[in-house]
């Protein structure tokens, strides 16, 4: 349970941390909250020759409007997300999240840029970025670019990010008065992952739904939208008709893979429940 | 590593000296990147009230305060902690800010084998420190990244429920 030899690097700004991981031939690894990445180190999973700490690059911080959204810098705290206003008030789907990310001391180290970059499918955050129609800033050695959340998670830990690239901040569009959102996960244990999780953002006129976004987490390699349980919802009101066509609709979303402890079906029927129990929510103005 | 900086990369066997203020006193001590900030604490500080148990983030046996919030110290690497003032069971407990969640988990056998108990008072005092009086439900939610293998779960809410409910009666727990 101990890690091998590394050296070890802390940068000061952007360009001194992807020059440490060119100059290290890529045999190279960020660390900002490292609770994923100290456990994958220690059982050795994992076993860069340098290890590059980013949390002391300030340019990675805060939280602020820019024009439609809402920019949150990669280092910002699981915990942030419980305790700071402008998150409450303009992403309430990643507040309303948060609790359920692991344990109160992982928060206080864990960082969304972090659980975004590693896109682990029973993560909470990662679906929610999938959720919101969220933009993630990349820095590269060629570079900065925006990517859609539709477009980053690739497949089991894979994402749009190249090596020695680094997520610097998600752009999360503004909350408006006329959506509605919910979430909520269903876990053997408070703070253990997942059986199966999601979270929804709704765009109402009246009670009708003009958009909606829903995605799961913890039901396949990747977070998942559910894009066919998303088109019966559209046009009209969360009556117990469509809630239960949306509900159906998740058998040609999902296809959860087999394991020993949660066998596909039960997990489609988890899914199915959990969908019913969120669309109710929101159709009662959650 | 063709294109490697060995420059940047042929100290992974030295160490590094590390400055931190631990429980209020300045240290300085000499790491290997790859040393823990628990392994560092307990064996070149010689401060073992925090505890190694799982070393992955699950047991909570390790937490300590790194400038004021708890955290697993099995969770970072020393090096990493540089500069930071860290609080373990050692510093907590001399200042005195949670003698009476001591008092009042050995009043009610909370403490059994005593393992998981510097991390169990660390977060119940980070839990305090947040909710003036949290519910049964809240203790254990914020517990539950704590193993306690005696399995003294029940105890130990309604240790740190009694002292909470004092601390709110204006004075220490009885």
């Amino acid at each position: 349970m101990k890690a091998r030899a590394f050296s070890y690097f802390r940068a000061a700004t952007i360009d001194q941390a992807l020059d440490a991981h060119a100059r290290a031939g890529d045999d190279a690894r960020f660390i900002a909250g490292g609770q994923s990445l100290v456990p994958a180190l220690s059982l050795r999973l994992q076993a860069p020759r340098l290890l590059i700490d980013i949390t002391h690059i300030d340019a990675l911080r805060g939280v602020r409007r820019d024009g439609g959204y809402l920019r949150i810098g990669a280092l910002t705290r699981h915990c942030e997300m419980l305790s700071e206003p402008l998150i409450a008030e303009f992403a309430p789907l990643l507040h309303a999240a948060a609790p359920f990310v692991a344990h109160p001391a992982i928060r206080n180290r864990g960082t969304f840029g972090g659980s975004v970059a590693l896109a682990d499918p029973a993560s909470e955050f990662p679906a929610m970025t999938l959720a919101l129609d969220a933009e993630i800033e990349i820095a590269g050695a060629s570079g900065g670019r925006r990517i859609k959340a539709d477009d980053f998670f690739l497949d089991l830990f894979e994402t749009a990010l190249q090596p020695g690239e680094l997520i610097t901040a998600v752009f999360v569009p503004l909350f408006k008065a006329d959506q509605r959102f919910a979430f909520d996960e269903l876990a053997r244990r408070r703070g253990d992952y997942a059986l199966v999780g999601c979270g929804m953002l709704a765009t109402f006129t009246g009670e009708r739904v003009d958009d909606i976004r829903i995605s799961f987490f913890s039901v396949g390699n990747t977070p998942t939208r559910v894009k066919g349980a998303e088109a019966t919802l559209i046009g009209s009101s969360l009556d117990a008709e469509r809630i239960a066509a949306a509900q159906a609709a998740l058998e040609g979303d999902l296809a959860p893979p087999d394991s020993d402890e949660v066998p596909p079906a039960m997990r489609l029927h988890l899914a199915r429940v959990l969908l019913g129990r969120l669309l109710g929510r929101l159709g009662e103005g959650a | 590593m063709n294109h490697s900086d060995e420059t940047l990369l042929d100290d992974a066997d030295e160490t590094v000296r590390v400055r931190l203020v631990v429980n209020g006193r300045k240290v300085a001590c000499e790491v290997a990147p790859r040393e823990t900030l628990v392994d560092c604490l307990r064996n070149s500080l010689e401060l073992t009230g925090t505890h190694a148990g799982c070393e992955m983030g699950a047991c909570g046996a390790c937490l300590v305060q790194l400038d004021g919030r708890a955290v697993h110290s099995c969770l970072m690497f020393a090096v990493q902690a540089d500069g930071a003032a860290i609080n373990t069971i050692e510093g907590l407990s001399d200042s005195g800010l949670i003698a009476d969640l001591q008092a009042e988990f050995h009043r009610r056998n909370a403490l059994q084998c005593g393992f998981c108990t510097p991390g169990m008072l660390i977060n119940a005092h980070e839990l305090l420190s947040q909710v003036a009086q949290p519910s049964r439900e809240e203790i254990r939610d914020a517990l539950s990244g704590n193993y306690c293998r005696c399995t003294g779960y029940e105890a130990i809410v309604d240790a740190i429920d009694a002292v909470a409910k004092a601390r709110s009666a204006g004075g220490g727990a009885t």
